[in-house]
């Protein structure tokens, strides 16, 4: 494989679309709600009207509206259908033929779509997955090509380091920085590892990355074991995204097929290779110590850092490990320049940030925004609020690691420094929004019992610590706390934020304590006095007053 | 000065912190001049007085009487000591707590049923024999609690220590081996 | 070997490079309370019992596997510390049945004297009494899970001084126990040599010699020492 055949590959698939094509979401979002039998019956329709050599029925990855599913556009119509049955696929093939058709559709230039800045998702919903040639005709792996042919490992670094990109996994560490210090770590064997062990509930980002776009992802891989000088990659992925997982696997099969990963990558000396590791339900697989020590065959547990997986990581080799969506950022930046990439957000978090938005909102799905984008231009114009014309009273951002953004911030624009202030944290990029009719109580007992279920048992603080906060958490919902609970979970939340062995009880007092700043009304009507006083009055009710407030 | 009105009370426990306590010797004589002992399992009173200065509670709370006692001595006492590992920690009788929420019938079936060897039947006597609470809890879980005394039993030095310090008003400072569960 | 110095407590030492806080406060006789260090097997930094504050690092290190480096200034005795020490044994005595006055291992218990140093005299959380089992099956010795910290120090033993590998951890969160060989009564274990190092690691009741009754369990770690005293340092003497 060289440029040129990389281009004859592109250019024959661009010379092979036809005319009108119907683009069906195969993402497991749709695939769910009968995407299969959507594309199998318009495949069916197309040939009944005669129209293979006019129509091309692609199945493509997530088209980002995931709750009006299954979602099928039209182009260069510009129909978005929504909530497709195999049944409707006659009537479709006949609109695009200019006919009448009363199958629902939405604007597909409506605010939903508008505000979005597609990097990462950019070929999310465009290309067919699992047809290399399709990411090829989008570009693909020209930026490898590049990257291989005109630039230093060190070169390729500092691109990293000017796009100003940032560790997408949740916690914001400087991507070019990272790469740097494994690229100067010592060591002739050296790893880059894919963190797609995504376990944040109401989290789908990486799941649809993966799903609609694998290549950017070994592309971006490929691209960071240049970098840092590795010859092996891993991906860590969860055992229940088996559509992933599919994916990945043909996906692997194809690059190497043509050349682009395994031995000798575009005739060159480089050579990568990338192997899945399915991870067997653990959260905490996903902190880096655990997943490199699961990747080992070890017991999933993490260790103290330092040493740093760039330091010492997989088998006590410097080791790289970006989340998905990092990787799937480095395609984009190496081929659009990475001073491209640093115009686009704010001063210190750069680029785009990819969303679930999931809970009490009436647009559910995958959105890509710029950083700095208010949370209410999301919630609000993208989301369309509360369902039932209910009132958003919060915005939870980081999963069981981050907090509870109540309504009068909403202004707050999404970037790390922001959500901080905020007691909350970008995180991988779940966002959970929550109604009035939400008891904020129950959200952190929500949050608390899964750290507590998904806490490892290693450290203290986090296997005992989340029991007893759970527990009391428990107690005061059961209107059987006095305020000396109250402090002593407060108390609790400190020492377990400040004890505990790895990020998971480190973060796990968040969801807790941003409740506490900022609805820490509704705890308190639901203290008991003291141990020999009466509980409050309504205790035989399981749901607070809270709604009133 | 006044003469202190002491009180202990039995609970869940073996009565061997009472009998620690009176491995007091000769203290036992200076304590009886300096103390009214108005309720306890040594003396013969039957309803626990009112405006008690000081209260040693043994025992951990098992059964509805222990509960109810429990209270009536929160509200006529000035200063309560958790007396004893089975006040402090509920130690052995809250073994049966590991048995989960059916644990009360587990316990009396075992007892009386299945290790009887003569006459086999349950003790049931409405208003005599106190129905067992599902879980039992150590006092500082159900009211407040001044001071800790823990041990099983705790020794008599640190039995006087604490309340040696009580009457002469000083705040009592257990330390060490003094705190020594078990 | 370069030395490092450091303060500890104020207290100017030296300690050799690569060494551990713990065992540069060990050598001054600071000591730093902790449940899963066992000398001669690899730390984890799991008891966190050990965390000490370091001037310049916003966050607590456990001084286990921390190094010493140049110039460290180490507090290990802060009231912020002695608070988080105490919070730790309190939820340790309130998650499994940790009952001293009828345990093996009364009297000679590392979390029971640790809780009496720390100035525990109450657990205010409340108890969570597990239901647990006791392992019996071995001819030896026994395992009472109902006293198990999880310090891993018998799992440690087990693969790195005995190199058997019998014992490990299976399950997660406060669901984790202590296993031999593939979730096996310890009877059953065939890897399992009997050589009883981790009943000498262990800092509680939780593994003790058959027939031992209330308070008898002392442990010797005289062998342990021995051996790991060979291994490193190749000679065939107890330490010190």
């Amino acid at each position: 494989m060289i440029l040129n055949d990389l281009i004859e590959i592109k250019n024959a698939e661009l010379a092979g679309r036809k005319k009108i094509t119907l683009r069906c979401c195969m993402a497991a979002g749709c695939l769910s709600c009968g995407a299969k039998g959507v594309k199998q019956q318009l495949d069916k329709a197309v040939a009944d009207a005669g129209l293979q050599d006019q129509v091309e029925v692609r199945g493509v990855g997530c088209m980002k509206l995931c709750c009006e599913g299954p979602l099928v556009q039209a182009d260069p119509q510009n129909s978005l259908y929504i909530k497709v049955t195999p049944e409707n696929a006659p009537s479709i093939v006949a609109a695009i033929q200019g006919g009448q058709t009363s199958v629902a559709q939405t604007d597909p230039d409506a605010a939903f779509f508008k505000r979005q800045l597609f990097i990462v998702l950019a070929n999310s919903g465009v290309v067919d997955p699992e047809r290399i040639e399709s990411y090829i005709a989008a570009d693909g792996y020209q930026a490898l090509h590049e990257v291989l042919n005109e630039m230093a490992p060190k070169n390729v670094v500092e691109s990293m380091v000017q796009s100003g990109l940032r560790g997408r996994g949740g916690a914001g560490f400087p991507t070019g920085l990272k790469w740097g210090t494994v690229a100067k770590s010592p060591g002739a064997k050296k790893y880059v590892i894919c963190n797609a062990d995504e376990g944040d509930p109401g989290a789908f980002m990486d799941r649809s990355v993966l799903e609609s776009d694998p290549h950017s992802v070994l592309e971006g891989m490929a691209i960071a074991a240049y970098a840092v000088g590795a010859d092996q990659g891993f991906i860590y992925v969860r055992a229940e995204y088996p559509l992933a997982i599919s994916r990945l696997q043909l996906a692997i099969k194809q690059a190497k097929q043509m050349g682009l990963l395994g031995a000798g990558i575009f005739e060159s000396p480089f050579s990568f290779n990338v192997d899945l590791r399915i991870g067997a339900g653990a959260f905490v697989c996903g902190e880096e110590t655990a997943l490199m020590a699961s990747v080992e065959g070890k017991r999933g547990t993490p260790r103290p850092r330092p040493p740093f997986p760039a330091e010492s990581g997989l088998w006590g080799s410097p080791t790289l490990i970006n989340n998905v969506e990092t990787f799937a950022n480095v395609p984009p930046i190496m081929r659009r320049g990475p001073e491209w990439f640093a115009g686009i957000g704010t001063e210190k978090s750069k680029g785009t940030k990819v969303f679930a938005l999931a809970g009490k909102i009436k647009n559910t799905g995958l959105i890509e925004v710029p950083m700095g984008t208010p949370l209410s231009v999301i919630v609000q114009d993208m989301g369309g609020g509360a369902p039932d014309g209910g009132q958003i009273k919060a915005v939870q951002t980081g999963g069981p690691s981050g907090g509870c953004i109540p309504a009068e911030h909403l202004d707050t624009p999404v970037d790390y420094e922001s959500l901080g202030k905020l007691g909350s944290i970008m995180g991988s990029g779940g966002m959970i929004v929550m109604d009035d009719q939400t008891n904020m109580v129950e959200i952190a007992r929500f949050f608390m019992e899964f750290c507590m279920d998904e806490s490892c048992g290693k450290c203290i603080p986090c296997r005992t610590g989340t029991v007893q906060m759970h527990h009391l958490l428990d107690k005061i919902i059961q209107r059987q706390a006095t305020p000396a609970d109250m402090a002593r979970l407060e108390e609790l939340c400190d020492m377990v934020k400040s004890t505990s062995l790895c990020g998971l009880g480190q973060t796990a007092p968040n969801p807790t304590l941003s409740t506490l700043r900022f609805f820490r009304h509704e705890y308190e009507q639901l203290l008991r006095p003291d141990l020999s006083g009466p509980p409050p009055n309504g205790a035989s009710e399981t749901r607070s007053a809270s709604a009133a407030s | 000065m006044d003469r202190v009105r002491l009180a202990t009370v039995w609970f869940g426990g073996c009565s061997g912190c009472h009998m620690s306590f009176l491995d007091l010797d000769e203290f036992l004589i200076e304590l009886a001049a300096r103390v009214d002992l108005v309720y306890s399992p040594v003396v013969d009173m039957k309803e626990y007085p009112e405006k008690v200065d000081v209260c040693l509670i043994e025992g951990a709370i098992c059964n509805q009487d222990n509960l109810d006692l429990l209270h009536k001595v929160r509200a006529r006492t000035k200063v309560l000591v958790s007396f004893g590992d089975c006040a402090v920690t509920a130690n052995v009788p809250a073994i049966r707590n590991q048995l989960g929420a059916g644990n009360t019938e587990n316990v009396l079936q075992r007892a009386y049923i299945d290790n009887a060897q003569n006459n086999p039947c349950l003790p049931k006597c409405e208003g005599i024999v106190p129905a067992l609470l599902p879980r039992v809890m150590p006092v500082h879980e159900v009211v407040r609690v001044e001071y800790f005394l823990p041990g099983c039993p705790p020794p008599a030095s640190n039995i006087k220590a604490l309340v040696g310090a009580l009457l002469s008003g000083a705040t009592p400072k257990l330390e060490g081996m003094q705190l020594k569960f078990g | 070997m370069a030395a490092k110095t450091l303060t500890i407590n104020g207290l100017q030492i030296s300690a050799e490079e690569g060494a551990t806080i713990l065992q540069a406060a060990d050598e001054a006789n600071v000591k730093i309370p902790t449940l899963c260090h066992l000398d001669g097997v690899y730390d984890v930094g799991a008891c966190r019992l050990c965390l000490v504050e370091v001037a310049g690092v916003p966050k607590l290190l456990p001084a286990c596997t921390t190094k010493v480096v140049e110039g460290m200034e180490v507090k290990t005795d802060t009231e912020r510390l002695r608070k988080y020490r105490r919070m730790t044994l309190e939820l340790l005595l309130a998650e499994r049945n940790h009952v001293c006055a009828v345990c093996v291992a009364n009297g000679h218990c590392e979390l029971q004297a640790f809780a009496w140093s720390l100035g525990i005299d109450h657990v205010r959380y409340d108890y969570c009494f597990p239901k647990w089992s006791v392992d019996n099956t071995h001819r030896l010795f026994g395992m009472d899970h109902n006293r198990c910290i999880l310090c891993t120090r018998c799992v440690r033993v087990c693969w790195h001084i005995e190199g058997a590998g019998t014992k490990n951890v299976s399950g997660r969160g406060g669901h984790a126990r202590i296993i031999s060989d593939l979730n096996q009564p310890w009877g059953e274990a065939d890897s399992c040599t009997s050589c009883g190092k981790c009943v000498q690691a262990c800092p509680t009741g939780a593994l003790f010699h058959k027939g031992s009754t209330v308070a008898e369990m002392e442990r010797d770690r005289s062998k342990l020492e021995f051996i790991v005293t060979a291994r490193e340092k190749k000679q065939w003497i107890a330490s010190d």
